[in-house]
């Protein structure tokens, strides 16, 4: 099996050779929250969230949480501003960055209680103070007026 | 999207996080994390692959229950196919770096304008 890619030293080259001198510093905690379920998973309602968004955006842009329907879901999502692999693949089946037709059938089969209405888009900040005092706190707004139980985040 | 997790857990909200980026998610440090080796774009599943996709988002749910603590990683056992991905994705060939330059200096601009619209 081959061994995974190794993002934070692949991007770090990748951005000297942009002239960027000072190499981005990736998150890192000693300690990690742990949540354990509240109920069972076949009672608890899911929400999603990506990193994708609900228009073309440009990397000009100002990105900002934002949701859609998860009811009457767009056909696609949006990502030509995000770091993603744009040689080897593509964002034309929505399923593959975000299986809502999967979760519905996960709901008929009683595997999950409910799907959230909304999915909910995380803008991919450079800054972490802001992800962790502004954009988390946003979809954690969102998630708790959706009655979310579990989320799935799914970053492209 | 690791720091989502954070804010979420700490609410009392239990996440997956289901993603391809494995040395960045854990480094960071998640409480739990399916992990599919493919490229970034498709962490669900190859596009139009229903039963992969299937399969994949059944291990992200098996995962709420039995992940017993923080840190937990399963890897989904699919395979992309072929790889020639893995050397392409930021690869930095000769005939590339007046480019890349180039576009660096295009995105310390863009980040200038979008620091003086926040001040």
């Amino acid at each position: 099996m081959a061994e995974p890619i190794g993002y934070m030293a692949r991007s770090r080259n990748y951005y000297a050779a942009q002239g960027f001198e000072k190499a981005y510093q990736w998150a890192h905690f000693d300690e990690v929250p742990f949540a354990p379920l509240a109920k069972p998973l076949a009672d608890s309602r899911l929400g999603i969230v990506t990193t994708a968004a609900t228009y073309a955006r440009t990397t000009r842009d100002d990105r900002a949480v934002d949701s859609g329907s998860t009811i009457d879901p767009p056909e696609r999502l949006f990502g030509d501003d995000l770091s993603w692999d744009k040689k080897a693949t593509h964002l034309d089946d929505r399923e593959s960055y975000l299986p809502l037709v999967q979760l519905e059938k996960a709901v008929v089969g009683g595997r999950i209680g409910s799907l959230s209405p909304r999915f909910y888009c995380a803008p991919t900040s450079y800054s972490q103070r802001e992800t962790l005092t502004e954009d988390g706190p946003a979809i954690l707004k969102l998630c708790r007026e959706d009655e979310v139980d579990v989320a799935m985040l799914v970053p492209l | 999207m690791s720091l989502v997790a954070r804010v979420l857990e700490d609410a009392g909200i239990p996440t997956v996080i289901l993603g391809s980026a494995i040395d960045i998610v854990e480094h960071c440090g998640v409480p739990r994390f399916l992990f599919t080796d493919f490229p970034l774009g498709n962490p669900c599943g190859a596009p139009w692959d229903r039963d992969m996709q299937r399969a994949i988002l059944g291990q992200a749910l098996d995962l709420f229950e039995q992940a017993d603590g923080p840190r937990t990683t399963v890897r989904a056992p699919f395979a992309w196919d072929g790889d020639r991905w893995r050397d392409q994705y930021m690869e930095i060939r000769p005939e590339d770096r007046e480019e890349l330059i180039r576009k660096g200096e295009e995105n310390r601009k863009a980040r200038a304008a979008k620091r003086s619209r926040q001040t």
